[in-house]
């Protein structure tokens, strides 16, 4: 990667300063000038309203892949707390790290999150990138992107890993367009392959019909999103401290276009995030009408679990759409996932079929969602539910 | 104002096949469609122009049948359509993908709003979107379920996995939508006659003036070296009997397996 200043362009009007997350340009003569400080990140490039600075990615094959190292994960706050997911990246991450001998660093963007560093320590990071501005508070994709894509062209990572959840994916997906690397999306499965150092990325494609083991042997770094709920976190280590890196930033919100206005939560409190449950009871149209969707929620509440619906109830209204699992609703990977009255169609296996145990509740022996079910149940829903809901709480009771 | 809807043809069916040798998809023989929620994105841009006037224009970069899914995209009401085809494409990761949608919307000339599917059907990737207004040096809203437009700016509600975000940003912008925005119209007899008799123009790699090291293949940093056909772990364990019985028996299978 490089960048280059036209200075016959230039008109020295100033507005890429205040663009440079890292106070590297200054105005000399009139003309901008891009000093040491630069690290490449490129978020001065949209700021010029003459198109005078340049970024140009190298072609894949002229990057020097021996100049990178070290395995990187990209923070996700949630509510004050590292998100489930970025566990289970420094997870995973550590397992690479210790094939390639290699650090682990966490990076952890936000306002006042130093606290985390110390949580991303126990849970397996070796290393902590902190950077922290008022700006940062919120994800936002512009200003998240320009800091992370500038600390890796300054660090250069081998690989850097980030959850498959909406920011995850906003945010990769921008800065490898940014930095000209490859990302694979939404992978299940990472590997290091010994020879070549290479991570093996292995995801699932075309609804999950298909797998797919992609690399990425030229361009650096390699990166991937990844689905939560796949990789396992760590067990934690009490004490274990991580070097702690802070990042200082110069970030100004008055360039920052994107404004956000107001976050809302619907009915919080019942709904908990699928994409994070341990345990999902999801319901089909074999629930007969809305309000036997209560025989879902009791199962659900004596197992501590969400509830889940097929795209089917959710387009008879029985339940709003973000309870929908499958193809066009979320994807999910609980321990135990529970489909009532639910007859597997494929868009709906798409989006739970590598749950890590499924029980199925049918009364048509031939549905297919018994070829997926590791335990199958073929029976009236209305009979199983309550016999199992009243074994549980005879169970916790005995407890 | 002028919107840019980007669109994709995918496969019609989640049986497709896959050439082992090169790990890319065997379209011949598979019957296509527009990526479902592309038909979200059109819907959303015909909206939005009834309310403020402009003009609608339809994008997919493809193989030379991709023109069907941009009839398809006409007759539902869209004003204009390119097709962006060339050998040269052909392979192309999501990186190359949203360089060259990048480089053909430069040459089509001013826009205020482009608009995108969540993610594909196929590939399931959500980066094209991302990936496209960084190349253009667009601010970008992903996930969008409801679209305001005043003035210069635009406001977004996003569907996030446990809550809404509203976020207002600048105009021009891109937007990837979700199924929830909105229910996309059917194609009427009269849309479905203009469509089949409008012109397509093609454009090609030297048309865009695309740097062809990356397009395509050569472009791609991404290669997939394998592919295979997910374990199913076949038939599991069948439990019967009357409901007290099975219960406690799956009750057993789960607390054993440490489960609950
Ligand atoms: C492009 C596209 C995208 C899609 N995306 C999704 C998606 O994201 N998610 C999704 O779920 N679907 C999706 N679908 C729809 C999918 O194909 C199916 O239509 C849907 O999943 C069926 O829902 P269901 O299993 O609840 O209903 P049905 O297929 O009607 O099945 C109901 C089942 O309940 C059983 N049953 C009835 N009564 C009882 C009882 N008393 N006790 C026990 N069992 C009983 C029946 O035997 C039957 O098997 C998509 C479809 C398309 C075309
Ligand atoms: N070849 C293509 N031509 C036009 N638009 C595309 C193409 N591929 C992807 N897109 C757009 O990008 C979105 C996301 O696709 P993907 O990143 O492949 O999941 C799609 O919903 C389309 O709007």
């Amino acid at each position: 990667m490089s960048i280059s200043l036209n200075k016959d362009v230039c008109t020295g009007c100033k507005l890429c300063l205040s663009s440079c997350p890292y106070g590297a340009i200054v105005i000399t003569d009139g003309k901008a000038e891009i000093t040491e400080a630069c690290t490449l990140c490129g978020a001065c490039v949209a700021s010029c309203p003459v198109s005078a600075i340049v970024l140009e990615v190298i072609p894949k094959e002229q990057v020097d892949t021996s100049q990178y190292s070290g395995v990187w994960v990209v923070a996700e706050v949630h509510d004050e707390h590292l998100a489930g997911v970025s566990l289970e990246l420094l997870g995973e991450g550590r397992k690479l790290a210790d094939t390639l001998q290699v650090p682990l660093s966490l990076v952890l963007l936000g306002e006042q999150v130093e606290g985390l560093a110390l949580v991303a320590g126990e849970f397996g990071a070796d290393r902590v990138f902190l950077v922290q501005h008022p700006v940062l508070a919120q994800y936002r994709t512009a200003p998240f992107t320009d800091v992370i894509s500038g600390l890796i062209n300054r660090e250069k990572p081998e690989i850097v890993l980030f959850g498959a959840t909406p920011m995850g994916r906003d945010l990769a997906s921008r800065i490898a367009a940014r930095i000209g690397a490859g990302l694979t999306a939404d992978c299940t499965g990472l590997e290091i392959d010994p020879g070549e150092r290479l991570l093996l990325q292995t995801r699932p494609a075309f609804g999950g019909n298909v797998m797919a083991t992609i690399v990425c042997r030229h361009a650096r770094p390699q990166m991937a999103t990844v689905r939560p709920k796949v990789m396992s976190k760590a067990e934690p280590q009490p004490g274990h401290e991580p070097e702690v890196i802070p990042v200082s930033v110069d970030l100004d919100e008055r360039r920052v276009a994107t404004k956000i206005l107001e976050i809302l939560r619907e009915d919080s409190g019942s709904q908990v995030n699928l994409q994070e449950a341990d345990i999902i009871v999801s319901g089909g149209r074999g629930l007969g009408k809305a309000e036997n969707f209560k025989y879902i929620e009791e199962l659900a509440a004596a197992l501590g679990g969400a509830v889940g619906a097929s795209r089917a109830t959710v387009d008879a209204g029985w339940i709003p759409a973000y309870h929908q699992v499958g193809q066009t609703g979320k994807t999910v990977h609980p321990k135990l996932y529970v489909a009532c009255g639910i007859s597997g169609a494929v868009q709906h296996l798409a989006g739970m079929s590598s749950s890590d145990c499924i029980v199925a509740i049918n009364k048509d022996p031939h549905a297919p969602i018994f070829d997926v079910a590791h335990f199958g149940i073929v029976g009236d829903l209305f009979e199983v539910i309550p016999a199992l809901v009243k074994e549980i709480q005879r169970a916790n009771g005995g407890d | 104002m002028n919107i840019i809807v980007c669109i994709k043809q995918v496969p019609d069916t989640t049986e497709v096949r896959i050439d082992p040798s090169t790990g890319t998809l065997v379209r011949e023989g598979v019957p296509s469609i527009i990526n479902p929620f592309d038909e979200n994105a059109i819907e959303a841009a015909l909206q939005l122009v009834e309310a403020h006037g402009g003009c609608v224009t339809i994008l997919t970069m493809g193989p030379p049948q991709a023109e069907q899914a941009l009839r398809d995209a006409l007759a539902m009401g869209a004003d204009r359509a390119v097709l962006i085809c060339d050998r040269a494409f052909a392979g192309s990761d999501t990186l190359a993908t949203s360089y060259t949608l990048a480089q053909a919307i430069r040459s089509l000339g001013d826009f205020d709003l482009i608009l995108c599917g969540k993610q594909a059907f196929d590939g399931d990737t959500a980066q094209v979107g991302p990936g496209l207004a960084e190349q253009l040096g667009l601010p970008q809203v992903t996930y969008a379920i409801n679209i305001e437009v005043d003035g210069k700016k635009v406001r977004v509600k996003r569907l996030l996995d446990d809550r809404f975000e509203v976020v207002e940003t600048r105009l021009p912008a891109l937007l990837t939508v979700v199924k929830q925005i909105n229910d996309p119209r059917h194609a009427g007899l009269r849309g479905v006659m203009k469509a089949r008799k409008a012109e397509i123009p093609v454009l090609t790699a030297g048309d865009i003036e695309a740097d062809i090291t990356r397009c395509g293949l050569n472009g791609s940093p991404t290669n997939v070296v394998r592919v295979f056909s997910p374990q199913r772990h076949g038939q599991g364990e069948k439990l019967e009997g009357e409901p007290d019985e099975v219960a406690r028996q799956l009750f057993e299978k789960l607390h054993t397996a440490q489960i609950v």
